[in-house]
């Protein structure tokens, strides 16, 4: 139904061009719920804005198609978006206080939403906010339609974000961190109800988030992006039992677990991700990367498809070789390069790589007492 | 940019601890009630124009009607502001004066809010060029000399209310279109902008609908202070000549035709002349309390 091809789009600031999605293509299926995954700043916001066509400038899509139903979104003219928004493809916000307007009452915004098009009859509206209040489980709906913002608590006010979100009864719901604001007995209740939703009604979901805890419970399909490429697709239980990519297996191990020891120390990933005004030559994780190999710094992997079927990653090692020729299932050590022992080639290393990767090299490990 | 931040902040707040729910309009009228200047303002301007409709039914004497009194007449308990050089009452001219100074200052009021927003809005969240032309328009406008504009109209239009409105709103909008414009160009980067817009929201849907209802409080203060603009320039302009035309009684006409006789009957002129300055400090008074009431950083 929907379909991402090559998806580039660009921040032009006074620094350069900011490459904040790079050449990015997924599917997304009827019904379908798809996790996105990745750090800040890796183009997972940017790449639902630019499905919606809500690049502000100085954003720009450089290149590559968005097809919905067969039309490209990239090509398409403001008003024709315009009704796409809202009406085929929804999407609800990080923080639902400030998504609300605080001088409108909820009901009256909800309605607005079916106003902005004309799936719905106007006489219908005010009675189906309330029934979408209701569906989305917000408590007392008849009387609270009337509130402000305000007056509702955080898990209300995403409630009512998905229930404008899904007043036109849309084919496709993006949700962009729908629950990084709201507390964690909140974030459940509202993956569950996102969850009834999708097998209810068969709206299909677009998770954006950095949890992947959030993206476990609620997602068949998930995409790991990476300094706005997309580097590494599978199903859930793929992503989550054999991570092929060191990125998402650093991911998945930085995870806090309840049976893990209480003063094992969390391990983070190493350094931080590429300025993407000008990314490093060949893999773009390859300064954080435990596994990298000399052809990392040279050549960028391409997605292809490792192990089984429909898991796709981007990487030379993949980590069933890492597992096999470097250890990796009880590597304690990751820092970067530590795994391979391979240090970025001389030209590089003043350029792309910053002074902890270096100090990581193993003739310098007497130095690394503050390192984690 | 500060004061657009903050409300959020403070709503953030205000929603967490769960406070009982205050709108904008009761919160602002509960704050301005404390001020006590402000307050007898709001009873002094509420007064004025019970006077100006009691004026469309009912003055002591038919305001321009000569001979109610004797030229220069003093001030005594029949005529408590005395008569002018044609005999005629002058508080019963004041009166009448009342409805010319309100109709000019609030339609100039209503004149510059439609201008000024509509202006304001667009240049703010279009940018680009619309902002800059419609900016240079604005520094255009700032250039030109306001006497100027009301003779050119007043040649073109002729004398009149509407000429006098249109000439004060064309020399005083550019104040409303820049606020309005700062405004909205900190309010179009919220949140809750791009929710619309993703919800697919209209244009003049996120612009009247979205960003105007959150810029309300700095819109209706600067309204507050076009007015008491209005009402002086339209009194000056009568004044000169080029105001509403005679028999019309106003406070500028009242003042000009006074002027003759100021040093035998001063009276003629003090009595428009104070009720201009009480109408006008009211007004700017009203406008300060509204100003401190609407400001979200004296919240209390």
């Amino acid at each position: 139904m929907l379909e991402v091809k090559n998806l580039s789009t660009s921040f032009f600031t006074d620094d350069g061009e900011v490459k904040a999605v790079r050449d990015v293509s997924f599917q997304l299926n009827e019904g379908e719920t798809l996790g996105v995954v990745g750090e800040s700043g890796c183009g997972k916001s940017v790449t639902a804005l630019s499905i919606l066509g809500l690049v502000q400038r100085p954003g720009k899509i450089v290149g590559g198609q968005i097809l919905f139903k067969n039309n490209d979104l990239v090509e398409a003219d403001p008003e024709e978006l315009r009704q796409i928004r809202g009406r085929d493809i929804a999407m609800i916000f990080q923080d639902p206080l400030s998504s609300l307007n605080p001088v409108l009452r909820v009901g009256y915004q909800i309605n607005e939403a079916m106003k902005a098009h004309d799936k719905i009859a106007r006489e219908d509206v005010s009675a189906r906010s309330i029934k979408l209040l209701k569906q989305v489980r917000v408590p007392d709906a008849d009387r609270r339609i009337q509130d402000f913002p305000h007056q509702f608590s955080g898990g209300m006010r995403q409630r009512a974000m998905i229930a404008m979100g899904l007043s036109n009864r849309p084919e496709i719901l993006i949700a962009d961190e729908p629950t990084t604001a709201l507390d964690v007995t909140v974030q459940a209740q509202i993956l569950e109800l996102l969850r009834d939703l999708n097998q209810e009604m068969g709206t299909a979901i677009i998770l954006i988030t950095h949890n992947l805890g959030v993206v476990a419970g609620l997602c068949r399909r998930v995409i790991v992006m990476y300094a706005g490429r997309i580097v590494e697709e599978g199903t859930a239980e793929q992503i989550f039992e054999s991570p092929q990519h060191p990125y998402t297996w650093s991911l998945l191990r930085s995870l806090p677990r309840v049976d893990s020891n209480r003063r094992e120390r969390l391990r983070s990933i190493e350094g931080l991700p590429p300025d993407l005004i000008a990314p490093p030559p060949g893999c773009a994780f390859n300064p954080r990367c435990p596994f990298r190999i000399e052809k990392c710094f040279s050549e960028d992997p391409a997605l292809a498809l490792v192990g089984t079927d429909s898991q796709r990653a981007a990487c030379w090692v993949t980590m069933d070789r890492a597992y096999k020729e470097m250890g990796a299932k009880d590597i304690t050590d990751t820092r970067p390069g530590a795994a391979s022992g391979v240090r970025p080639p001389k030209e590089l290393a003043d350029v792309v790589i910053d002074e902890r990767t270096l100090e990581a090299a193993p003739e310098d490990q007497g130095e690394l007492v503050g390192g984690s | 940019m500060a004061t657009t931040v903050l409300p959020v902040t403070q709503e953030y707040a205000g929603g967490t601890l769960a406070r009982e729910q205050v709108s904008l309009w009761r919160d602002g009228w509960r704050r301005l009630r404390r001020n006590r200047l402000a307050l007898a303002a709001v009873v002094y301007l509420v007064f004025l124009v019970v006077l100006a409709v009691v004026a469309l039914f009912w003055t002591p004497y038919k305001p321009n009607a000569f001979g109610s009194c004797e030229t220069y007449a003093t001030p005594s308990a029949a005529h408590p502001f005395g008569c002018d050089e044609l005999g005629r009452d002058s508080l019963s001219r004041l009166m009448a004066g009342t409805q010319v100074s309100l109709l000019v200052g609030v339609g100039t009021a209503f004149i510059v809010l439609a201008i000024g927003v509509t202006l304001g809005l667009l240049a703010g969240y279009l940018r680009g060029w619309v902002d800059g032309v419609i900016s240079l328009v604005i520094n255009i406008f700032y250039g030109i000399p306001a006497l100027l504009v009301a003779l050119i109209l007043y040649i073109l239009m002729g004398p009149g209310l509407l000429t006098i409105m249109i000439a004060i709103s064309a020399t005083i909008w550019m104040d409303m279109a820049r606020l309005v414009r700062g405004q909205t160009l900190s309010i179009r980067e919220r949140e809750f902008i791009e929710a619309a817009k993703a919800s697919g929201a209209r244009t003049g849907k996120i612009l009247f609908g979205h960003i105007f209802p959150n810029a309300m409080g700095p819109i209706i203060v600067q309204a507050t202070f076009v007015i008491p603009i209005a009402i002086l320039t339209e009194a000056f302009l009568s004044f000169l000549g080029l105001g509403v035309p005679p028999p019309q009684a106003d406070w500028g006409g009242m003042a000009s035709e006074g002027l003759q006789a100021i040093r035998l009957v001063p009276h003629i002129v003090l009595a428009p002349s104070l009720a201009l300055s009480v109408t006008l400090l009211a007004f700017n008074f009203f406008g300060d309390g509204l100003r401190d009431a609407f400001d979200p950083r004296q919240k209390r």
